[in-house]
């Protein structure tokens, strides 16, 4: 297998995630985009960590790892911001949050 | 090497598919379900790595609690279940050009940059060399020696995430 496969593979998914965070006014759907980016680091950093051989390859499942509790962590709190936003405006129209448009 | 191949195409063709239909479908419930798929596709692709560790943790933390976390934000935003018009906004084709773009640069690079480059042949290695080189133990091993203080910082880090996602969302 060559290891452009899966790196432009992860690119394709990112592109489509960065699309997804730009096109999108449902701040949960932003939160799933945004996942999105994340699966294209991870699938980068296994593939890249296993060219280099046994150790490189920990190291890059270590990181993945590492990523998706970060993830886990951002979800959560993405989740309760758009909650509180939609508790306050009664919207998760991102377009509608413009508070700090001059 | 071919039935690698052959399951790696799969596996992207249905990643790829989904995804899409995660930025593109006009029902929030079923982006969360297609991100299930997408999800999923990755779990599997981390076996064709030989990582099965982090395929074990994608199915078990994102599938697991990050969508049925996704499913509870829907639910508490009393989003319409069903079809809905205006999900997208008005900047979709400038979004489109600069996802295109960028996929158009990165791909450039990568080529540039990997070319040809093949992953190295795990055929020759016999199953215990490789549960002992990069199998759950090695994982691990690294984890709580190596990245002993980056671990225990996540920790930390998980552990205010969670106090701050309930501080912001719980009603006074």
């Amino acid at each position: 297998m060559l290891v452009n496969q899966f790196l432009l593979l992860g690119a394709v998914l990112f592109c489509i995630g960065v699309y997804g965070v730009l096109a999108r006014r449902n701040g949960v759907l932003v939160l799933m985009s945004i996942e999105l980016i994340l699966n294209a680091v991870n699938i980068n950093l296994v593939a890249l960590g296993s060219v280099q051989g046994p150790e490189a390859a920990v190291a890059g499942q270590v990181f993945a790892l590492f990523v998706v509790t970060i993830a886990a962590a951002e979800v959560g709190v993405g989740l309760a911001i758009v909650l509180l936003i939609y508790r306050n405006r009664s919207t998760v129209d991102l377009d509608e949050v413009d508070l700090m448009k001059g | 090497m071919i039935a690698q191949n052959i399951a790696f195409a799969i596996l992207a063709l249905v990643a790829t598919l989904a995804a899409l239909r995660v930025v593109t479908t006009r029902n929030v419930v079923h982006a969360a379900l297609y991100l299930v798929v997408v999800l999923a596709s990755v779990g599997a692709l981390y076996v064709l790595l030989a990582a099965e560790f982090v395929a074990a943790v994608q199915i078990l933390i994102y599938i697991g609690a990050i969508v049925v976390l996704f499913l509870f934000g829907i639910m508490l935003t009393r989003a319409t279940i069903g079809v809905e018009s205006d999900l997208d906004n008005d900047q979709r084709w400038i979004a489109a050009i600069t996802g295109l773009f960028l996929l158009g640069v990165l791909t450039f690079v990568l080529v540039e940059s990997f070319g040809d480059d093949q992953l190295p042949g795990l055929a020759g290695v016999s199953r215990e060399e490789l549960t002992a080189q990069r199998g759950t133990g090695a994982v691990g091993d690294a984890i709580f020696s190596t990245y002993l203080v980056p671990f225990e910082v996540i920790s930390v880090l998980l552990l205010a995430a969670l106090v701050g996602a309930i501080v912001l969302a719980r009603r006074d």
